[in-house]
């Protein structure tokens, strides 16, 4: 029932690979993706995620409804920078050419269309590498993973009991709103928008109530069990660092090194190719 | 006795919020290896007594101590929850929220990454002890795949690779059905024969804790101890229906049968039980000594359902090809193992899920396209916890919420709501809020809830799940009244107590099939249905045997003796 | 034993716990909206209310990672607005003092500031963090930062409002001493 990404088992080098070194790849290969407007970057760093993509031996109808969705979030993102800016680009690289004229303020100019393809890159550049984190990594090395990159191991267990008990909130959640629905509570179109949300207090409550309680338990049960006793802790699924993750670490390392050069080399984030 | 492990003197508990202590003078010892039950009605004070020896009184839930506690020589008030934990195990009762881990392997190996333990060790420990719990063959899995038995075990291994010399166990039977209770009790016993650890079980369903044999039970009233006694000598008295805790099945027969109790008899277990030939004799004549009583046949048909299948996927039915009957007045339990397809079948009566296959009928007419908003009109659906269906704070607001959501005007919004609140004996409290209710109350009021639709059918899930004879009680008594004024009860149950006293109709389920539809007399006599079922044998079974008697008629017997006698006490007060 | 500076075991399970509920419902509960293919966040009723109770830490942790959470699940984040979803949890967090909801006291003074609370924190999540840090990495026009900043913290804050206050009411109504209560013929 759940259209929610999540980890896939297979057996790939990139699968092998710790998810301290995946954490750490995703998070400077983000950065990278963030601070450059490098057309030759970004498109090197799609290229690069989609053979590595292929080597996780990932199947694309693994991540169809993903892509469809992220697609459709950018199209909506892509018109709404037309219709409210259709001069962005002519700002950014300080030239206009014109190939058409259409009514009012919009006309259609290269500078527009390639800042909108820089856009749409930027995204591009960060998806496949995303989609490898999420499905390659077992979601019981997560906290190891954080605690490793310095994170605090509390912060980091925050995140596995939310992992861990998103599944049991979800059931709570479907199991209390079917009740509410006999009782004629509806979300639908039936209602009318404020009294959609009031109606969903009416199923909220006791979510929050439950989870309340559950909060009181599991803290008694971490505490018996001696969770913060000290200042590290140990984590039987923590993996051993090996070659691979080397250079993994180190090659994410060199994208973020060659898109920072590559603002020094332009004397800017933005690669113009008008001038 | 041997060397004293846990020793409380002239000891006491006041919480900070509380003005009175909690618990008070209590003073016991107890040695190692020994296992020691404590019962008690709820708000007796034993979980506060347990939340002492662990640590979470003071060190989580502040609050005073009076007096002394030493656990294996140390003061525990000086040893903090962390210093605690070396001695004491404790294994709680909601087998969810303490599973914190992912997986088996990680939930066991939380203590001792706590503990900072190296990887190669953690693991070697770790896989020991699922072994311990025969659970290594699940060792990957998520809790959502395993069953609340499996679940406990988890947390079980999850203290025992500290080696504690104390286990406990904190209501470790609430939340399961009996048969694995009785494999979690025989888990219990193995251990402690093992490890000779000193081993404290907190719970109210005694005869069920007792099938580990204990050497003494602790028996707590009003935040002290009443009662610090073997468990032959405890049943000889009257101390337990004293202090309103069920007494095992085969101690009431005896009773009822007229056979005087001494603790020299063996009274502890059913298997140890040893009767002379005039106490079976005894037991003979009260068998054959009444009539029997008729139950009741209900005759018109109020609802059908047609090879009612169900799945989310076709190839794998949660609930295959299901029919049978109901008829108006029939009070009926629905029994079988988790994933039998109990709770889906309820799911598809109150249209929660539409079937695959099949039919339901209502009084002839074919309900199968009503939504879930007009099937609640006639089916209504109680859930297990009361508080996963308030939404109001205020009583009168929570009854009266489905009607306000369908805007009818308000002096029939109010005529219903106090009519519904009158039936559930609620009337005088309609302008508290909730939160001022008992456990019992709350779920009247989620009846009332319901009942304000005036639907002819209730289904509820679970309905005593985790209460005291008292609360059991009350809630059942309640809804044999409901009954009684013409509502039909279709009850999802594990309680085998509930099922005998209460039922007319079992219907058993088993991987999606009914696979039979019977009464609790038949059930209970019958093994192989009990196994496909999750249930265990009653101890009067034992009993029958043990006298020569027909078990099948011999539980008839004792199910219509015990009614009469309930509502012939009923009438007098 | 404890250290003051750490966060406490309820915290770290309140975070958990919360982002949990928020994933939850951001990620899988859609309530339409009057403008067309839009739903309503709901999850920022449930975060205003878990940062009255627990306070800033646990706001802002739990909107860091139940947002994340479902920006990861759909594929890849959007930091500019998970950012913006903590500095929400952060600010309303802000109001567990002066609130107090423990005391079993929300009347008309403590709606007041929670809704002030919860209105500032929208307007400076969604007006001011979130265009400013979209502004900064993919350098999108203001113009339309502005008009999707202003929708969303409107929207969110009328969701919060309803949702939140109604939360909060019934749950500080189970927080009141029995005291007083009689019972009526």
């Amino acid at each position: 029932m759940s259209t929610a990404l999540s980890y896939v088992e297979r057996d790939s080098v990139i699968h092998q690979m710790t998810g301290t070194t995946k954490l750490f790849f995703f998070l400077f290969w983000s950065v990278a993706a963030m601070i450059t407007y490098d057309t030759r970057v970004l498109v090197g760093m799609f290229l690069f995620g989609c053979v590595l993509f292929k080597i996780s031996k990932l199947k694309w109808k693994e991540i169809s409804f993903a892509l469809i969705f992220m697609f459709t979030l950018m199209a909506i993102n892509i018109v709404g920078i037309y219709v409210f800016a259709p001069e962005q680009g002519v700002e950014i690289y300080g030239t206009r050419h014109v190939v058409a004229e259409l009514f009012w303020r919009y006309s259609i100019t290269l500078e527009q269309l390639f800042y909108m393809f820089n856009f749409l890159m930027k995204y591009m550049a960060v998806i496949p590498i995303a989609l490898l984190f999420i499905m390659t990594t077992n979601p019981s090395e997560f906290a190891a993973s954080m605690n490793k990159i310095g994170i605090s191991y509390r912060v980091g267990y925050s995140v596995a009991i939310a992992l861990r008990y998103i599944p049991d909130i979800q059931r709570d959640y479907r199991e209390i709103s079917q009740a509410q629905q006999a009782r004629g509570i509806s979300l639908g179109k039936d209602e009318k928008t404020l009294d959609r949300i009031k109606n969903s207090a009416a199923i909220l409550f006791p979510l929050v109530l439950s989870s309340i309680q559950r909060i009181e338990t599991i803290s008694n049960a971490m505490e018996l069990r001696g969770f913060g006793k000290h200042k590290k802790r140990t984590w039987i699924m923590a993996k051993p660092m090996g070659k691979r993750d080397y250079v993994g670490i180190v090659l994410s390392i060199a994208i973020l090194a060659v898109s920072v050069a590559m603002i020094i080399v332009n004397g800017g984030r933005y690669y113009n190719p008008f001038i | 006795m041997k060397e004293t492990i846990i020793e409380f003197k002239n000891f006491g508990y006041k919480y900070r919020s509380q003005a009175e202590p909690t618990v008070t003078d209590i003073n016991l010892k107890i040695g190692k290896g020994e296992r020691i039950i404590i019962v008690g009605p709820s708000g007796c004070g034993k979980s506060t007594l347990a939340h002492c020896l662990n640590g979470l009184n003071p060190f989580s839930y502040p609050g005073e101590i009076i007096g002394s506690l030493k656990i294996c020589g140390h003061e525990s008030k000086d040893m903090g929850i962390f210093g605690l934990s070396k001695f004491v195990g404790t294994v709680l009762q909601d087998t969810d929220g303490q599973f914190i881990g992912m997986t088996v392997l990680e939930d066991i190996a939380f203590a001792m990454e706590n503990d900072m333990v190296e990887q190669e060790e953690l693991k070697k420990r770790t896989l020991q002890a699922a072994d311990k719990v025969y659970l290594l063959d699940k060792i990957e899995s998520a809790p959502h795949d395993l069953s609340g038995g499996q679940k406990q075990r988890v947390s079980l291994a999850g203290v025992l690779v500290n080696k504690v010399p104390i286990l406990m166990f904190d209501e470790p039977l609430a939340n399961l059905d009996p048969a694995s209770g009785k494999k979690a009790i025989e888990l219990i016993d193995e251990i402690q024969k093992e490890t000779d650890t000193t081993v404290v079980i907190i719970e109210h369903r005694l005869e069920d804790a007792l099938y580990m044999g204990a050497d003494r039970i602790i028996l707590m009233v009003d935040g002290k101890i009443v009662s610090d006694t073997t468990p032959s000598e405890l049943f000889a008295s009257d101390r337990l229906a004293e202090a309103g805790i069920r007494e095992p099945l085969y101690i009431t027969a005896l009773k009822y049968a007229g056979v005087k109790l001494e603790k020299n008899m063996s009274l502890q277990r059913i298997q140890e039980l040893k009767l002379s030939d005039e106490q079976k004799e005894l037991v003979k004549m009260w068998f054959y000594q009444e009539k029997w009583e008729q139950i009741k046949e209900h005759t018109k048909k109020l609802l059908s359902v047609e090879k009612l299948s169900f799945g989310y996927t076709e190839k794998a039915y949660n609930l295959s090809d299901v029919s049978f009957d109901v008829y108006e007045g029939e009070m009926t339990g629905i029994v079988g193992k988790n994933g039998a397809g109990k709770s889906t079948l309820a799911k598809l009566l109150c249209g929660f899920e539409k079937q695959n296959k099949g039919i339901i009928c209502l009084e002839g007419k074919d309900i199968s396209e009503d939504n879930i908003k007009e099937r609640a009109k006639t089916i209504g659906y109680v859930m297990q916890n009361p508080n996963q269906m308030i939404s109001k704070p205020m009583i009168f607001e929570e009854v009266a919420l489905s009607l306000e959501v369908a805007h009818l005007p308000k002096e029939e919004i109010e005529e219903r709501v106090h009519k519904a609140l009158k039936v559930c004996g609620l009337y005088e409290f309609r302008n508290w809020p909730i939160s001022a209710l008992s456990y019992g109350q709350k779920k009247r009021v989620t009846i009332a809830s319901i009942l304000v639709q005036n639907p002819k059918i209730l289904i509820l899930d679970e309905p005593t799940a985790g209460q005291d004879f008292r609360h059991y009680t009350e809630i059942m008594e309640f809804l044999k009244e409901l009954n009684k004024q013409g509502i039909t009860v279709l009850m999802i149950t594990h309680d085998m107590h509930l099922l005998l006293e209460y039922t007319n109709r079992s219907l058993v389920f088993s991987d999606g099939h009914l696979i039979a539809d019977t009464t609790p007399v038949e059930l209970f006599a019958d093994k192989d249905l009990l196994e496909d079922a999750n249930l265990k044998e009653t101890s009067l079974f034992e009993l029958a045997n043990m006298c020569g008697l027909p078990p099948k008629e011999f539980i008839h017997k004792f199910i219509i003796y015990d009614r009469n006698l309930r509502s012939r006490r009923e009438e007098v007060s | 034993m404890e250290n003051k500076n750490q966060l406490s075991i309820k915290s770290i399970v309140a975070i958990g716990i919360g982002a949990a509920l928020f994933f939850v419902l951001g990620r899988f509960v859609a309530i339409p909206s009057p403008v067309p293919n839009t739903t309503i966040n709901i999850q920022y009723g449930i975060l205003g209310v878990f940062c009255v109770i627990y306070g800033p830490v646990v706001g802002i942790l739990s909107g860091f990672i139940g947002h994340t959470l479902i920006d990861l699940s759909w594929g890849s984040p959007w930091w500019s607005w998970i950012i913006a979803s903590a500095v929400f949890g952060l600010i309303v967090g802000f109001a567990k003092k002066s609130i107090n909801i423990e005391s079993g006291n929300f009347g008309g003074k403590q709606i007041a500031a929670f809704n002030i609370f919860q209105v500032v924190g929208h307007l400076v999540a969604w007006a001011v963090v979130a265009p400013v840090l979209d502004i900064l990495i993919y350098n999108e026009p203001i113009e339309k930062l502005f008009a999707q900043g202003a929708f969303a913290a409107v929207s969110n804050s009328v969701s919060t409002a309803i949702v939140g206050t109604i939360i909060l009411l019934a749950y500080s109504k189970t927080r009141t001493k029995e005291g007083s209560l009689n019972k009526e013929n």
